[in-house]
């Protein structure tokens, strides 16, 4: 295969951010009726069915409202954080994509539309291959808390400010176990690269292979932790509208409440996408019969997607400091175990992976 | 080409915000600004081929120190900060002093041994960093710093858990 040349190599990369920027928002808008649709069957209703057949149409009807709804800013805000903040969750949340692998890589047909340079070219489906792969999705989500706190400070607004608070404490907090349910895996596969991990859970035995059987302790310590991280039941104090309202985000309308929501949707997927690539073996497929495909990391990008409906269908919501003991008392010290016991099995079978 | 005007914007950006950390009246607003200071220095790291401090320094510093100002910020509530109605005697003479070592600072930096060009730099990647960190020379203090941090860990609790 013969070098791009770097227009080449930019075009490509703007080309894949183009198309995952438009699958996940697509994601983003499917899910917001799957969510209501699944949660109204959970609990013997019908959810919303009137827009377009089976309803179909809601994300539609529900964006046209949002984009008309009036635009207001509480007097005694502070303007400036009060507007940035939305737009600040959002873009901190497409950010973690780029090193998302979207299953392995595909080799493009040498026919059609597309320029001679692309055609039979294998092209890997992720924008960013950095060698520093979840390491930067770790930094890039820590700084999504930003977004929270200014929401919540700058309402001016009790309940928006101990919804923020609680966010940021909650996050930070949880942060720490998802950091440390990774290590074991890093150890295992001997790099931080999301294809390097994926490839690492290969095997004749299919689904025996992957982390999710073999690191089973830090693949629930990564789903509990995970669910934690992006504020969703049973962990969804900041907006515990019981007690605050709608927490951070109780004054926001219009395309700024949108936003948020997109943010907050946007991180469930990314946070799910990185839990098929990393626990559940990514594009390889369950059966060694099968072909390993992307479609694959489809599916189990929408299984944990699903794991996330249910887990709000089914839990109640935890108390302030369970949540607290929860994550620094139990999380904490099993991921760090694990780790130990990971590091020992690594030593005990001669040194472990380590990548030349 | 592309690296030289990444590095300038990133930089008039580091500039800017830590400019913006001292002369906002807000002390919400210069926490703010230090983060993008932090985030515009990462993104230089990164363009000097150490994508690996580039993310500790994220983690670190915006991540998880940054956090804890703005809490404390926040449930402490902070007011705008207004000018004093006395400026210090001591003033001019501090001020004279720090632009005396920025000048000091900038002409150790012109008129000192500029590498020559196409020397390669050290790139912090992950495993270049893993090496010389648990290499013999500074293994020891590696460790010996872990357990500083875990003494002051020990310490913090231990003096918080009076106040309880």
């Amino acid at each position: 295969m013969t070098p791009l040349s770097w227009p080449q190599e930019l075009t490509l990369v703007v080309a894949k951010i183009l198309l995952f920027f438009t699958l996940i928002l697509t994601l983003f808008a499917v899910m917001t009726y799957v969510e209501r649709r699944v949660l109204a069957f959970m609990q013997f209703r019908l959810g919303p069915n009137r827009t377009g057949p089976f309803g179909l149409l809601q994300p539609v009807a529900d964006g046209i409202k949002l984009f008309f709804k009036e635009e207001f800013v509480p007097p005694g805000a502070d303007r400036w954080l009060f507007v940035l903040a939305p737009a600040l969750s959002v873009v901190t949340a497409f950010l973690a994509i780029a090193v998302l692998s979207f299953g392995g890589s595909v080799t493009l047909p040498a026919w059609g539309l597309l320029p001679g340079w692309l055609q039979g070219r294998e092209v890997a489906l992720q924008i960013a291959d950095l060698e520093i792969g979840v390491l930067y999705i770790f930094a890039v989500t820590s700084l999504g808390v930003y977004g929270i706190v200014m929401a919540g400070w700058s309402a001016n607004n009790k309940y928006t400010l101990i919804g923020g608070l609680r966010s940021s404490a909650q996050m930070f907090s949880y942060e720490l176990a998802l950091g440390l349910s990774w290590v074991p895996l890093i150890m295992l596969a001997g790099s931080f690269r999301i294809p390097d991990i994926v490839r690492q859970q290969e095997g004749p035995l299919g689904l025996l292979h992957w982390n999710a059987v073999v690191q089973f302790p830090a693949f629930v310590v990564y789903l509990i932790a995970s669910t934690a991280e992006v504020n969703r039941t049973p962990f969804d104090l900041p907006e515990a509208e019981t007690e605050l309202v709608a927490g951070f985000h109780t004054e926001y309308s219009s395309m700024k409440f949108a936003l948020i929501q997109m943010a907050e949707y946007v991180n469930m997927i990314t946070v799910a996408a990185l839990g098929a690539s990393l626990f559940l073996g990514g594009w390889t497929s369950p059966l060694a019969l099968l072909p390993d495909s992307p479609a694959w990391f489809v599916l189990k990008l929408l299984a944990i997607l699903f794991l996330f409906i249910w887990l709000r269908g089914t839990l109640p919501r935890f108390r302030y400091d369970q949540l607290m003991h929860f994550g620094w008392k139990v999380l904490v010290p099993i991921a760090a175990l694990w780790i130990l016991v990971t590091g020992g099995a690594l030593l005990l079978m001669g040194g472990g992976a380590v990548r030349p | 080409m592309i690296d030289a005007i990444l590095f300038y914007v990133f930089a008039a950006l580091a500039l800017g915000s830590a400019l913006g950390v001292v002369a906002q009246r807000n002390p919400l607003y210069s926490a703010f600004s230090l983060i993008v200071t932090l985030c515009s220095l990462s993104a230089i790291y990164g363009l000097l081929g150490s994508p690996f401090i580039a993310v500790l320094q994220i983690v670190v510093y915006a991540g998880a120190i940054m956090v804890l100002f703005l809490f404390v910020l926040m449930l402490l509530g902070a007011r705008r900060e207004e000018a004093p109605a006395r400026q210090g005697r001591a003033l001019p003479g501090v001020a004279l002093a720090l632009v005396a070592l920025l000048a000091l600072q900038v002409a150790s930096v012109i008129l000192g041994a500029a590498p020559a060009a196409g020397t390669p730099g050290f790139e912090a990647t992950t495993r270049k960093v893993a090496e010389v960190l648990f290499s013999v020379r500074f293994l020891y203090a590696f460790e010996a710093t872990s357990i500083l941090i875990l003494a002051a860990l020990v310490g913090a609790v231990a003096l918080a858990k009076r106040q309880l």
